[in-house]
């Protein structure tokens, strides 16, 4: 078998293997939130009674361990279970499959990320190289300097800022996020620019500070020096020389945060009112609507572990080392 | 005299009866000068509902959970959302009355039986004829032994529920309540057709198109609407904007016309944007610190005085409310409400009184209050100015600082915390709120105010109140059960709060109601653009 096949195939066992234990955590944990559905939606309201009816119609007056089983094998085959919010006793139930609730959502949170990740990803890396190849200028100092401070801003400031900016003193782009399925493509970029500059200004630092001090490193190595003696150009050498062993660092970084896009905007969603995952989930936890929960997590784990090992095959295929190994 | 007529003849500009050229020709045959008369009209017709536009909101509130089922229906999107596309039986009125809304009248000879004669010709957005089986189902949903409903504990004093005919229905209660009326108004419970008590189908001006919990509702005008000078907006766009900060830049860039729940911090510079209106509404909502009789050392009179005395309820007003609200005087009943007892003498800080009472109760060490954010928005910092000020009196408050997860369920009402932060909607009608949390029975009663000679007494006043059909005399129990609680209850209730909200001065409307934010959450079939 060829190695990096089989390094492919050994790291997506090791990845089912995380998942299961994750699944192990996400349920045990989410067991360990106190009260239950019925007092968080009924609140104040709550009497003994109704929360009993919510319990036995839920079915969490089973033990812990068959309602363990019964989800898991119901997400192996894809079933995430139904959402607790919705269902009632008497009349027609219109509880929905958390699948259902949760797609719509995902597509807008992945249209978020991969909006800010096509501008944020080859933005750092240009800058990256860039300030790899003038580095200690003072285009390099400036530049780090302003990534470096958007990054030390929570987002919410960030995304304050930039409302202040293009929303409220010039009126350039719209204040509210809101999406919806009807919403089309060029109303949709429209309407998602600003929280989409907020995650680039929030994820370029770390990606472009990253590149800049793989190409840096590299440049100290004797093939590099190499090189230089045999009278290739500095942009060559980047380019050609040194970037491409410098992948595997790059990619992890860049696999990090775009994991981050998709799991972690929450705060971001809430201030643009953009109806993302992460919205979904807070919703679900504090309601304790835990297939809702549950789903999600699973989804944040399997986009992570899927990212993680992306960067990893690309750390691989793009290092001539770690392909032949001896 | 003059005046007088002039607002006569305005009004029926208003309401249409006469036009503009009648007007100013009435008004100068008064000797009004026509610059005035002239302006005395536009003004009479800016109070005109007119139809037309897309009405869009942005509400504090709103969860990914949230359902159409207004029996699990738990905060004020829910609510206003609720209120847009269903009716009650009964309504509150923007001026605060108890009005018949899908029953057109109601009555009861001795409290206990109670007739609602519904109202003919009123259809569901589905084409079905609302009728008494409807309403059979309605409740029968919140009443049944499975139901999951939040209004199954206010409706267990119907006994039976039976139609008589296709437009009466005759609830029969345990105990006459005089007050029965008003407990149908609640927004729980909606008149739904029967067999589809979830999915948004009811009689109210709008008609849902699209409902995506915890981000918006859309609706549209319903034609067919039976209530007349209702439901002036073409279509309704509800949106669940959570984040402060983006609901009021959303108003001010015009992305919404109007919102509840203004920052208060930020509220002066709201008010310089000379395209907003700011509006308050001070009503029956109140925070209070419920200190539960059963737990030690809160079973003390004594000790109970001397924490009322201990409070500096301005302080609390100015600086957690900041001045939007008014002084609570350790009565669940407000101003707004009809029977507010006035007499009571307003309750202050006094640290002589609370010392005296404090030694007295023989109490010493401290005692622990336990607050969060989730109790009310400023709970915490509530709390440690209480500390503060008891401190003045010898009295030494320990401020627990509790998770807002859970709050409802782990702190409030619950005998492990004698002494936490509450807050509570407030009620219209008295007896509603003293079955709501005050009397024996009742499964809220935070305070377990049950068993002292006053509380006693108090429970079987509030039977009294609950038959008595003479206004007088129901007006002296009511106002002997407020002085009960004020003396010897366990409630400390510091501050009524006040609804702020803004709207761009596009949108018109009349008196605003308080018994809900929003105009008693009915905004969207009330106002209208100017």
């Amino acid at each position: 078998m060829h190695p990096v096949v089989k390094t492919v195939l050994e790291r997506l066992g090791l990845g089912l293997a995380t998942l299961f234990f994750v699944s192990i955590i996400i349920f045990s944990a989410i067991e360990m939130l106190p009260g239950d559905f019925g007092q968080a939606i009924l609140g104040q309201a709550a009497l003994p009674e109704t929360v009993a009816a919510f319990r036995q119609e839920l079915g969490l007056d089973k033990p812990a361990y068959i309602r363990y089983f019964d989800w898991a094998l119901g997400a192996i085959q894809g079933d995430l279970g139904t959402s607790f919010s919705g269902r009632n006793a008497s009349g027609a139930d219109r509880s929905a499959e958390v699948v259902d609730k949760i797609a719509p959502r995902l597509w807008n949170t992945l249209f978020l990320a991969s909006m800010a990740a096509l501008i944020a990803v080859p933005l750092s890396l240009i800058l990256g190289i860039l300030t790899a190849l003038y580095r200690n200028s003072f285009f390099d100092r400036s530049v780090n300097t302003a990534t470096l401070t958007t990054i030390s801003f929570p987002e919410f400031f960030v995304a304050y800022i930039l409302i202040l900016f293009f929303a409220s003193l010039n009126q350039i782009f719209p204040s509210l996020a809101n999406v919806d399925p009807d919403t089309n493509f060029g109303e949709r970029i429209y309407r998602t620019a600003l929280p989409a500059f907020t995650l680039t200004l929030v994820i370029v630092a770390h990606m472009m500070r990253m590149t800049r001090a793989a190409i840096i490193n590299l440049l100290a190595s004797p093939y590099i020096q190499m090189a230089k003696l045999s009278g290739a150009s500095q942009t060559e050498i980047i380019l050609k020389h040194a970037l491409p062993n410098a992948w595997a660092p790059i990619a992890t970084v860049i696999a990090f945060n775009l994991a981050y896009l998709v799991v972690g905007v929450v705060v971001v969603e809430v201030v643009f009112v953009y109806p993302g995952v992460g919205q979904l989930m807070v919703d679900a936890v504090r309601t304790r609507d835990i297939p809702v929960v549950q789903g999600c997590a699973l989804i944040f784990a399997v986009t992570y572990i899927l990212l993680n090992l992306i960067a990893d095959i690309i750390g691989i295929v793009t290092n001539p080392r770690l392909l032949h190994p001896k | 005299m003059k005046d007088k007529f002039i607002k006569a003849q305005q009004e029926k500009l208003t309401l249409g009866a006469i036009d503009r050229r009648q007007f100013i020709t009435s008004a100068i045959a008064a000797g009004i000068a026509i610059p005035t008369a002239l302006s005395l009209a536009s003004d009479a017709i800016a109070a005109t509902p007119k139809k037309g536009g897309k009405f869009r909101m942005g509400l504090g509130h709103g969860s990914t959970t949230d359902t159409l089922d207004s029996g699990t229906s738990e905060n004020h999107f829910t609510l206003v959302n609720g209120y847009t596309f269903g009716n009650h039986l009964t309504e509150i009125n923007n001026e605060g009355k108890l009005v018949g809304e899908l029953a057109e009248t109601f009555e009861s000879d001795d409290g206990k039986t109670w007739v609602f004669n519904l109202r003919k010709g009123v259809e569901f957005h589905n084409g079905k004829t609302m009728t008494s089986e409807d309403v059979l189902a309605s409740y029968e949903h919140h009443m049944g032994e499975k139901s999951t409903s939040a209004a199954k504990g206010s409706l267990s004093p119907v006994k039976s529920i039976k139609a008589d005919g296709k437009y009466k229905v005759i609830m029969e209660l345990d105990s006459p309540d005089t007050d029965f009326p008003y407990i149908v108004s609640d927004y729980h419970i909606s008149i739904r057709p029967a067999g589809d008590m979830t999915s948004g189908v009811g009689t109210g001006g709008y008609i849902v198109q699209s409902f995506e919990p915890g981000v918006k509702s859309v609706l549209k005008r319903n034609p067919n609407y039976w209530k007349e000078g209702a439901a002036h907006f073409d279509e309704v766009e509800l949106l669940s904007i959570v984040d402060p900060n983006a609901r009021q830049t959303a108003l001010i860039s015009g992305e919404i016309d109007a919102m509840d729940r203004v920052d208060l911090k930020t509220i002066n510079l709201m008010k310089r944007n000379p395209n907003i209106n700011i509006m308050q509404a001070t009503g029956t909502a109140h925070y209070t610190f419920p200190m539960r009789l059963n737990v030690d050392p809160f079973g003390d009179y004594d000790l109970r005085m001397a924490l009322k005395w201990a409070v500096d309820r301005q302080e609390l007003v100015d600086k957690i409310l900041l001045g939007y609200g008014a002084v609570g005087n350790d009565i669940p009943i407000g101003t707004a409400n009809y029977f507010h007892n006035s007499d009571l003498p307003q309750r202050e800080f006094d640290a002589d009184k609370a010392a005296f009472h404090y030694k007295k109760s023989g109490h010493s060490g401290k005692i622990q209050l336990s607050a969060a954010d989730a109790a009310f928005a400023g709970a915490v910092d509530a709390a440690q100015l209480m500390a503060n000020s008891a401190k003045k009196a010898g009295i030494d408050i320990e401020v627990i600082r509790e998770p807002n997860d859970g709050y409802w369920s782990n702190v409030w009402n619950n005998d492990a915390k004698g002494w936490c932060a509450c807050y509570w909607g407030g009620r219209p009608a008295e007896t509603m709120m003293f079955s709501a949390a005050y009397v024996a029975e009742s499964k809220w009663n935070d305070t377990m105010w049950k068993t002292t000679d006053s509380a006693v007494k108090f429970n079987q006043l509030v039977k009294d109140a609950r038959k008595e059909l003479d206004e007088s005399k129901k007006r002296d129990i009511l106002y002997e059960c407020q002085r009960l609680i004020y003396d010897d209850g366990g409630l400390l209730c510091p501050l009524f709060n006040s609804y702020v909200s803004a709207n761009s001065k596009k949108i018109a409307h009349g008196k605003i109601a308080a018994n809900w934010d929003s105009d008693g959450a009915k905004c969207v079939e009330r106002w209208w653009f100017a």
